[in-house]
């Protein structure tokens, strides 16, 4: 069953998302070459609790920082490291915060300095795909209506999408139903109602779609070790459309 | 934090255990322990010896999964 939002639930959320957003936005301005990914996390445990919410990720199923910092070839679930961040990297940070019991989750990719044209052209296609795949989250619409335009835009500009993560629903929990994948699936696809609350977040490959997980556990990289690139915003569905909660 | 896509297979219930519980063989042979997704048991659809089923697995432990519906 997916969870439907009251009104009051919704209240929360936003603020839940307001918050997420302007950390999101602090920290984008600090990400430069020269800062390991371990500062980047520190700057963000920092700013969430200055803002008095709590860090979603930390101890969830043992992830064992506050933000996922992926770095070119990492997919996501990135963990914070001495790893020293260098100009013409694209860096992605996935965060999430708990604001009174509510969730939240957003991820950018940031390019650093000045990065090559086809990393940029990855990055720019990733964003607006999932610029693409918000409009298509609304009523009289189906979930896979927003797989659907994800895949096909970037697919079209020939690029990859990521098949072993999926977007998912959000609100009381990190990870409700449903599961949104980028992708086309076959079978079934929930219609989309009013109240509900997802994370859609498109993970797009440079070249092959597949990835491998590293031996920690969680941090996934592409096969072929080329760049990838993932955008996320939790987005409510309205009867007068999306709303972007994390903005 | 993007969530693991859940891996989906086809199976036969070998035996019901207690509390909705359920011996299921994979069709590569392997059992797994499965219990009934929430839906299916709101709709009292009945599961029996022999029945085939979808279900889910989490790459977490391929041992347990979650059944999704009854395939008729």
């Amino acid at each position: 069953m997916i969870p439907l939002k009251s009104q009051k639930d919704l209240e929360v959320l936003k603020q839940s998302g307001a918050i997420l957003a302007h950390v999101m936005r602090q920290v984008e301005q600090n990400i430069r070459a020269g800062i390991t990914t371990l500062d980047i996390d520190r700057l963000c445990h920092e700013l969430i609790l200055k803002n008095n919410a709590q860090p979603a990720f930390k101890g969830y199923k043992g992830f064992p920082a506050t933000a996922c910092v992926s770095v070119n070839e990492e997919v996501v679930h990135g963990i914070p490291s001495p790893r020293v961040i260098l100009e013409g990297d694209i860096v992605s940070i996935d965060l999430g915060v708990n604001y009174k019991g509510y969730f939240s989750d957003m991820a950018v990719t940031v390019p650093v300095g000045s990065v090559g044209p086809a990393k940029r052209k990855l990055v720019e296609v990733t964003k607006k795909s999932l610029e693409l795949g918000i409009k298509q989250a609304r009523l009289g619409n189906s979930l896979s209506d927003i797989s659907h335009s994800i895949q096909s835009f970037v697919e079209a500009e020939g690029f990859q999408v990521v098949r072993q993560f999926v977007g998912h629903g959000i609100g009381k929990e990190l990870h409700e139903e449903p599961e949104i994948p980028n992708f086309y699936k076959p079978g079934a696809s929930p219609a989309l109602k009013n109240g509900m609350v997802l994370a859609i977040e498109p993970m797009i490959n440079m070249g092959t779609w597949e990835c491998l997980l590293l031996d920690n556990g969680w941090t996934a990289v592409t096969k072929d070790r080329a760049p990838s690139a993932h955008f996320e915003h939790t987005v409510a569905i309205t009867n007068n459309g999306p709303v972007i909660l994390t903005q | 934090m993007a969530k693991e896509e859940l891996i989906e297979t086809e199976g036969k219930i070998v035996e019901a255990l207690p509390n909705a519980m359920f011996k299921v063989e994979l069709e590569n042979g392997h059992i797994v322990l499965a219990h009934v997704s929430g839906k299916m048991r709101m709709n009292f659809i009945r599961i029996l010896p022999g029945d085939k089923v979808k279900l889910e697995l989490s790459p977490y432990d391929l041992s347990r999964g979650r059944i999704t519906f009854r395939v008729r």
